[in-house]
Order: C-alpha cells, then sequence, then structure tokens
C-alpha cells in the first residue's frame, strides 16, 4: 500500500542507489548469469524470485563481492564499482549482506554478535586499543528492540531459535548501517508468525533504506513486495509489480513449465 | 650449449625425481584434503625394503642373479609402502577427516617414530646400495656430455608411473570413484561409493608410489633413516605450487622447481639457489593463490 | 551476572598464579645453578611459546616455522657476544674459513643496543613479510604451514652453507661473558633467570591484553569463520599477519635470552625438528589459553631434559607419540583435561540443572 503508492510515481524522481549492468558469471564452463541488469533505487523493497538455478544468489553474491563476474559492472551513486573492490571493502560502501544459512558467531552470545558488527573502527591497530566488552550504544538497543531480541541479549547465538538466528543475523546487519541490504530467503525455516515479523521488519527497513530479496515463499513476496525480478537461467526475464508478473505468461511457464490451461495461470492469482 | 644441455638434463632428473616423490602426496591431499607429514617416512620405508631386498639376494641368491633384485624390489618397495600406508589410513587418517591441520601434526608424530623405528633397527648410518650393474654407466649424447643411465632409468620409470596413474585415474571404475570422491565427498557416498574404501585403496597406492620413489632414490646416493625429512618439503612445495586436483598441476609444479633450482644453482650456490627457488613460489602464489591448476568450484569455500 | 562470575573465577586463579610466581622467585633459594639455568631455559621457550599460541591457538594458523624467528634473535645475541669475546680480533670460525675481515653486516651487532633490537625486528619484520604476502591472498591453512616448513628448511640451508658467515653447523659459541659478567657463575645466572621471570611474566600480560581486546575477539572469530569476519567489514589479513608478527617478535626475544642460558646458537636449534616441537608444547598444553603454552613448554622441556639423559633414542619416540596422542585424545590439552575435570568436580555438587539457554557463555 505505502510502496505501491510511492512505485505510481515515476520512477527517475526516486534516486538511484545502484545499478548492476551486464553481469556475466561462470563457474568453470557452467553461466549462472548472462547479461543481467538490475537497477535499485531508494527505499526499495526489491524481491528477486526464480526457479532454481536461475542465479538469484549469484546475483546478490556479485554485488556484495563474493563472486567475481566475468563481466560487467555494479555502480553505486557515487561511481564506485564494486566489482573492483574486496569484500571487506564493500561492506564498509555501505551494502549489507546475509547469507541463506544464519552465519552468526555461535559461541559469542546476542551482545558481543551485535558488538562485533556495530562497530566503525575495523582496522587491526584501532582494534587492539578497544576493549573486547563494551558499553551498549543506543543504536545498539535500538534495534536489539527493532528485532526482538531484547530479552535473549545475554545468551548464546548458538542457542536461539532459527528464526532468532536469523534476526540477529539482520540485527548485526542494521547495525553496520548499510544503504543497500541483500537478504537470501530471509523467512526460510520460520513459522508463519515469524514470517509476518519478518516482513514487517523488512518494510520498515525499507523506510530508510534498500533492500534486495530473493526469495521462494510466493504468499511472502505477494504480501510484501512492491517490486519483483523475476531471473531465469541467468537471464532477466520480467521486472514489474507482483500483479503485473503474476500476468506474465512466460513466467508461469518457467515456474510451472508448459502451459496448459489459461484458467491454470488465473488460479494462480 | 653443452653446459646448457647437461643443465637441462639435470634439471628434468631433479624434476623426475620430485614427480615421484610429489604424486601420492598430491593424490591424498587432493582426495582426503590430508597432508600425509610421514608420506617422507614411506619413501623411506621403500628405500629400506629396496636396501633388504639387495640383501637377501646377496646372502641367499646365485651372485649371476644379483642384479635382478632391483627389477624385484620395485614391487616389493611398492608392496610394503602400501602397506603400511593402508594401515596408517584405517588407524590414524580416517579419524582426522576434515581436519587437515591435526592430520598433519599426528602424522608427522607417526612419521617420526616410524624414522625413530628404522633408526633402532638399521642403524643412524646411512647404508649403501649397489645399484645393479646393468644401470652403470650413461649415454653419450656428445663429447663430455654423458646421460647417466640411472638417472634415464628414473625419467622413464616416472613416465611410466604417471601414465599408470592417468590409466588408473581416468580410465578404470575404481578411478572413475576415485575422482567422484575427490570431487563431491557426500554426493558419492550418496550414490553408494564407499568412502572408506576408496580411502583406503587411494591412500595406498599413494604410498605405494612413495615406496617407488624410495627404490629409485637407492640408485642416486646411500639412504638413511632421514631420508624422508629431506624431500619432503620439497615435495609440498610441488603440490603448493602444482596445485590440488589434477595430474598436470602436479607434473608442471615438479618440472617448474626442478629446472629452476638447477638454474639458480648453477649460478650461485646450492643454498641461495633453494632461497630464490622459494621467493620464486611466493611471488607466484601472489598471482595465483591456489597453484598453477586448480578446479574452481561453485561453492568458493 | 557474567562478569560477576568471572569476578570471582578469576579472583581465585589470580590468587593462585600469586603463589606461583612468588614461588619461582624464591627458586634460586632452593636449586643448584645448573637447574636455574635450566629452568631459565624453559622459561624463555615458553615465552615463544606464548606468541606461538597467540597466532595458532587465537588465530587458528599453523606455523611449523617459528624455529626461524627463534634462531634469527639467537644468532642477533650471539653474535653480539662473540664480537665481544673477540675484541678486536676476527671470530675464530671466520679465520677458519678464510675470511680476512669481518663482513659488513656483523658490524652493527658490536653495540648491544643494535643487537637487541634487530634479535627482536628482525624476526618480526620476517614473519610481517610472510604474512603479508600470504594472509593477503587467502592462503592460510595448510598451504600456509608448509611455506613456513619451506622457510624453515632454506634459512637453515643458507646458514649451514654459509659458515664463514654463520658458522656452519657448529653455529656460534665461545663466549662467556656479557658486560663483563661471566655467564655462567652464580650471580649472572640468578640475574638472568629473573629477568626471563619478569619477560616471561611481562610477555604474558601484553598477550592476555590483546586477547582480551577488539583484536582478540575479531582474530578467533576470524579463525571460526574468516568470510564471515569479511562481510562485516573486517579484513581478517590484517589482523593475522599483525598477530604473527607479534609471535615472530617473542620468539626473537625467547632466542636471545636462551643463547644466554645455554651458550651455543647453531642452525639445528632453528631446524624443522625444533619447530615443531615448538608446536607440541602448545598442543600439549592447551590451544588458546596462553598460560597452556608456558605449562606445555616447561613440562615437555623437563621432560626432554630428564628422558634424552637416560634414553636418548626414546625422545623422538615420546613425542611422535604425544603428537599422535594429544591430537587423538586430548585436543584441548592439559588445561583442557583440567578445566574438564573442573566442571565433572563442579556437576557433582550442584543440585539443579541449568537449561541451556541460559548457561553461562564460554567466552576465553
Amino acid at each position: 500500500m505505502f510502496q505501491s503508492v510511492r512505485k505510481n510515481q515515476k520512477s527517475t524522481d526516486v534516486p538511484v542507489v545502484l545499478v548492476a549492468e551486464e553481469i556475466t558469471v561462470a563457474f568453470g564452463g557452467f553461466v549462472a548469469v548472462k547479461g543481467m541488469n538490475l537497477k535499485l533505487h531508494e527505499h526499495d523493497l526489491h524481491f528477486l524470485i526464480g526457479p532454481n538455478g536461475a542465479g538469484k544468489t549469484t546475483m546478490l553474491d556479485v554485488i556484495c563481492g563474493k563472486t567475481k563476474p566475468l563481466s560487467g559492472t555494479v555502480k553505486m551513486a557515487d561511481g564506485t564499482d564494486l566489482t573492483r573492490l574486496k569484500e571487506h571493502q564493500v561492506v564498509r560502501k555501505g551494502i549489507g549482506r546475509k547469507f541463506q544459512a544464519p552465519s552468526i558467531f555461535a559461541g559469542l552470545t546476542v551482545q558481543e554478535n551485535l558488538t562485533l558488527a556495530a562497530e566503525t573502527r575495523r582496522s587491526p591497530l584501532q582494534a587492539l586499543g578497544i576493549q573486547r566488552y563494551s558499553k551498549i550504544s543506543p543504536a545498539m538497543e535500538r534495534i536489539t528492540l527493532q528485532i526482538g531480541l531484547q530479552d535473549r541479549v545475554d545468551a548464546r547465538a548458538g542457542a536461539l531459535s532459527h528464526g532468532e538466528k536469523q534476526w540477529l543475523e539482520i540485527g548485526m546487519l542494521l547495525l553496520q548501517e548499510p544503504r543497500v541490504l541483500l537478504l537470501d530467503e530471509p523467512a526460510a525455516g520460520m513459522t508463519d508468525e515469524e514470517t509476518h515479523k519478518t516482513g514487517r521488519l523488512l518494510q520498515e527497513i525499507a523506510r530508510e533504506r534498500s533492500v534486495v530479496v530473493v526469495e521462494h515463499d510466493m504468499e511472502f513476496v505477494r504480501e510484501y513486495a512492491a517490486k519483483v525480478t523475476v531471473m531465469h537461467e541467468g537471464k532477466l526475464l520480467k521486472e514489474g509489480t507482483m500483479a503485473e508478473v503474476q500476468e506474465d505468461p512466460r513466467v508461469a511457464e518457467v515456474y510451472l513449465g508448459k502451459r496448459r490451461d489459461d484458467h491454470a495461470v488465473a488460479a494462480t492469482n | 650449449m653443452d653446459m646448457f644441455v647437461l643443465q637441462m638434463f639435470n634439471g628434468l632428473s631433479i624434476s623426475s625425481i620430485l614427480l615421484l616423490i610429489a604424486l601420492g602426496l598430491a593424490v591424498t591431499f587432493g582426495l582426503m584434503n590430508v597432508i600425509n607429514m610421514a608420506h617422507g617416512e614411506l619413501i623411506m620405508i621403500g628405500a629400506y625394503a629396496t636396501y633388504v631386498t639387495q640383501n637377501l639376494f646377496i646372502s641367499y641368491a646365485p651372485q649371476a642373479w644379483f642384479d635382478v633384485y632391483f627389477i624385484v624390489a620395485l614391487p616389493i618397495a611398492f608392496g610394503v609402502a602400501a602397506l603400511i600406508g593402508w594401515l596408517l589410513e584405517v588407524v590414524l587418517i580416517r579419524h582426522l577427516y576434515g581436519r587437515p591441520l591435526d592430520s598433519l601434526l599426528a602424522t608427522w608424530g607417526v612419521g617420526m617414530m616410524l624414522q625413530q623405528l628404522a633408526r633402532t633397527i638399521f642403524g643412524a648410518p646411512n647404508v649403501g646400495v649397489s645399484s645393479p650393474t646393468w644401470l652403470n654407466g650413461g649415454l653419450t649424447i656428445a663429447d663430455g656430455i654423458v646421460f647417466p643411465y640411472k638417472r634415464l632409468f628414473i625419467i622413464a620409470l616416472v613416465a611410466v608411473v604417471l601414465l599408470c596413474m592417468y590409466l588408473y585415474i581416468y580410465r578404470t571404475s575404481s578411478g572413475r570413484r576415485m575422482r567422484a570422491v575427490m570431487q563431491n565427498r557426500s554426493m558419492a557416498g550418496c550414490l553408494g561409493i564407499s568412502t572408506r574404501r576408496v580411502d583406503g585403496m587411494t591412500f595406498a597406492i599413494g604410498s605405494g608410489i612413495a615406496g617407488i620413489a624410495g627404490c629409485a632414490l637407492t640408485l642416486i646416493g646411500p639412504i638413511g633413516p632421514s631420508l624422508g625429512t629431506y624431500y619432503i618439503v620439497d615435495a609440498f612445495m610441488v603440490v603448493v605450487l602444482g596445485g590440488v586436483g589434477k595430474l598436470v598441476g602436479t607434473v608442471c609444479g615438479a618440472l617448474g622447481i626442478g629446472m629452476f633450482n638447477t638454474l639458480f644453482e648453477t649460478y650461485t650456490s646450492a643454498s641461495i639457489g633453494k632461497v630464490l627457488v622459494f621467493v620464486c613460489i611466493v611471488a607466484f602464489l601472489q598471482w595465483k593463490p591456489r597453484g598453477l591448476v586448480a578446479i574452481r568450484t561453485r561453492s568458493l569455500d | 551476572m557474567m562478569s560477576a562470575l568471572l569476578k570471582t573465577g578469576s579472583l581465585k586463579m589470580k590468587i593462585i598464579w600469586a603463589v606461583v610466581l612468588i614461588m619461582m622467585c624464591l627458586a634460586p633459594l632452593i636449586s643448584t645453578e645448573f637447574r636455574l639455568s635450566l629452568l631459565a631455559k624453559f622459561l624463555a621457550l615458553a615465552i615463544l611459546a606464548i606468541g606461538l599460541d597467540l597466532i595458532w591457538g587465537y588465530g587458528g594458523v599453523l606455523s611449523l616455522g617459528h624455529g626461524v624467528f627463534f634462531g634469527l634473535g639467537g644468532y642477533a645475541m650471539a653474535m653480539y657476544l662473540k664480537l665481544q669475546a673477540s675484541g678486536s680480533t676476527l671470530p675464530d670460525f671466520m679465520g677458519w674459513s678464510g675470511l680476512s675481515g669481518l663482513p659488513w653486516f656483523w658490524e652493527p651487532f658490536r653495540s648491544f643496543p643494535v643487537a637487541l633490537l634487530l634479535g627482536i625486528a628482525l624476526p618480526a619484520l620476517l614473519a610481517f613479510a610472510l604474512g603479508w604476502f600470504t594472509f593477503r591472498n587467502r592462503i592460510t591453512g595448510v598451504y600456509f604451514t608448509i611455506l613456513t616448513q619451506a622457510l624453515v628448511l632454506i634459512t637453515v640451508t643458507l646458514f649451514v652453507g654459509k659458515q664463514e658467515w654463520t658458522g656452519g653447523t657448529n653455529g656460534i659459541t665461545g663466549y662467556n661473558a656479557i658486560f663483563g659478567f661471566t655467564l655462567h657463575s652464580a650471580g649472572t645466572t640468578i640475574a638472568l633467570y629473573f629477568i626471563t621471570l619478569a619477560i616471561l611474566v611481562l610477555a604474558y600480560l601484553l598477550c592476555r591484553r590483546v586477547v582480551n581486546s577488539r583484536f582478540g575477539q575479531v582474530l578467533e572469530a576470524a579463525r571460526d569463520g574468516e568470510n564471515r569476519v569479511r562481510f562485516l567489514g573486517y579484513d581478517p589479513a590484517g589482523f593475522k599477519t599483525l598477530a604473527f608478527a607479534l609471535s615472530g617478535a617473542l620468539a626473537g626475544i625467547a632466542g636471545m635470552l636462551f643463547v644466554l642460558q645455554v651458550g651455543i646458537i647453531s642452525p639445528s636449534m632453528m631446524g624443522i625438528v625444533p619447530s615443531i616441537e615448538m608446536v607440541l608444547w602448545v598442543a600439549l598444553g592447551g590451544r588458546g589459553t596462553l598460560i597452556g603454552a608456558v605449562i606445555g613448554a616447561v613440562v615437555l622441556n623437563a621432560a626432554k631434559t630428564g628422558i634424552s639423559e637416560a634414553y636418548p633414542e626414546g625422545w623422538l619416540f615420546v613425542i611422535g607419540g604425544l603428537f599422535v596422542t594429544v591430537v587423538l585424545f586430548m585436543p584441548n590439552g592439559l588445561v583442557g583435561v583440567y578445566r574438564h575435570v573442573v566442571r565433572l568436580l563442579k556437576r557433582r555438587g550442584e543440585v539443579v540443572h541449568v537449561p541451556v539457554s541460559q548457561e553461562k557463555p564460554k567466552v576465553y
């Protein structure tokens, strides 16, 4: 509602945060992504969907610097090409990545995980001068509240439930104050209630930042997506609102196989 | 020109020895991500097996048959080393799967014990092994350039071993199973391949090749308990340089190190030569951290 | 609540260690000069072990080449002492090798401050350089370990080969005075003992501070998940390189103190076998604890002295067997065993079981 009103404005009014152009990625002989383009605007809640092997996660990998593309660029608003930077440099440029499997530090407490993430003084020499157990900043308190883990700050991160681990990771991401969040299946393995909570969280986040989400849960996508990009076999298939995407016969074909019946398409709406 | 040809030959000879030593290591490291620090001792075992065979022939076989001992020693060295390698895998290394640093330390411990055992059985000093007479002398290429038959034999031996390895890995079904486990262990297991048996088999073969290397080394000089330590680091450097996963990488790595070693030694001294080779390797790794030939898979970690 | 628990635990430990320290200070009263010298030797080696624990236990980087850093420090001190002993004449081994003049790189070692500085700086810089060129390229794990072994091999080959510069296999010996004090007299031995003890305590406190800082936390996180740490904006290479350089410096200091006790340094003390023994000290004591490194170093070296006297061939069997045993059965070393026992005893006394999710986190 909020987002779709926004989206009816001309996209050129909203500033562009990131542009991925003609990205091609190959692993050995296998081409995972072919000439893919993605444009991200400010306050986007942009969903990336597609069948397995479409190259969605690879696209996220390229943007955050985990995978180097064969060709193509990922340019930020200030002109920097992210494909030339190392992972930690991309992070410092304001790109935050959340992985599919929760990758938090299981041996540390929730508090310590958040502290590590919030730290802006990241060079080794600076780190020598900082204590391990530092004070809780207001930003940390706010975000702990936002992700709903305020009662669990002293718990070992490894002991959290799956959903809580995902939120912790999102919280760590937020503390990095990124301009762009890249989330890989954030609702995976969550209960219905947790999923709704995650969706609302994403909407809140999108008010201040831009979010790209790779998702498989179509209900989730339908409910929270403003803009959807469909990928297939490494290429861009369709881009638009969820309604537009769902009506496109090519999308149905790719997801459901060869179209048997128009009614089948209508039934998925 | 003469000098150059001779140096080229020496470089090739050294490369062939390095290759033989590194081959077994590359296979076990590539397959199981296990660094076998006892590999050097397996070479030593092969060398001592040859020594014992020689002595048995001297004691029990007629004089005329002496030269045959070497032919007999080759499979014996392979067999003994392969057996001990297989035992090592089953008893120890199997439990350290996925822990490369720990297996490094544990196998080093075993290696030290094996070395000490050799010292106790055979004595600390080096022992000489007389080469068979049909390997004495050399091939005269031109005036002043003689390629010793021993070194030619070793080059030929390495080529044969390499060919056998290639045929085994790429043309037999057990070789195919080995490649499957090397590329995707869990998937291979799901497909019904007994990874345990493949591991044991591979380790045995890799160790057997080390045994052959030990046998070959008896042609070059005296052997002793610390034979392994002398060559093991070089073998590892071949693996580091050549990359893991393809035979081609190991061959190139051995050639590179052998040739450059000889080259640097000619113009400086032996010790400075080694330093230069090390520096070159580190410099090369800046450009290609994973070695000459590395398999790039989808999973980047 | 967690910090309170930490305080009471560490208060008890602090008292225990204070007692141990006092006993160490009183050692000269009860032991002979020879044994005191041995103990000082062990303490010097413990300094190296602490550095090795930092890079291995906390950083996850296995170095089988610490003998080189140790040796560089040792040679620096030996060169100073040799020059002092030789006075204005050429050191004897140089004459035997046919040198007519002192090589230029020996000159700086005439001065004690310079020798001291070089003994610390040279190994630190070498470690830094190796770390820089490898960690930056994500060369870690076994590949890095192999490179450290190669470093040892070429260094030893170099030192043995260039006997006119380094004394070859015999090393550098034939000095027995520093600042005019005879090295093995009672007074000097006691003084050196206390100096070594003091430096050990300082080294321990320094590493403890490093480990308890954000640096230590990131280093440990990088050990457990190197890529994850990258995506938090940290570059693990810098942390590892710095830790490695620090461990190299500590090894150099250990080498210098060692030479003062033993009176000789040779390539056999920095070769492949000694380097791997150093790793065993840390492994046996308990990696990632700092104090384990000290314990392991002292215990193993004491054992070596004892066993080597009685059964010289047996020593290699012992370390070989210990490696296998520790890796298979005692991955956390003696300290780990101790903590396990303590935990078992504590559990006997507890009535209420604490649910896992409220368990106090273990932060080392």
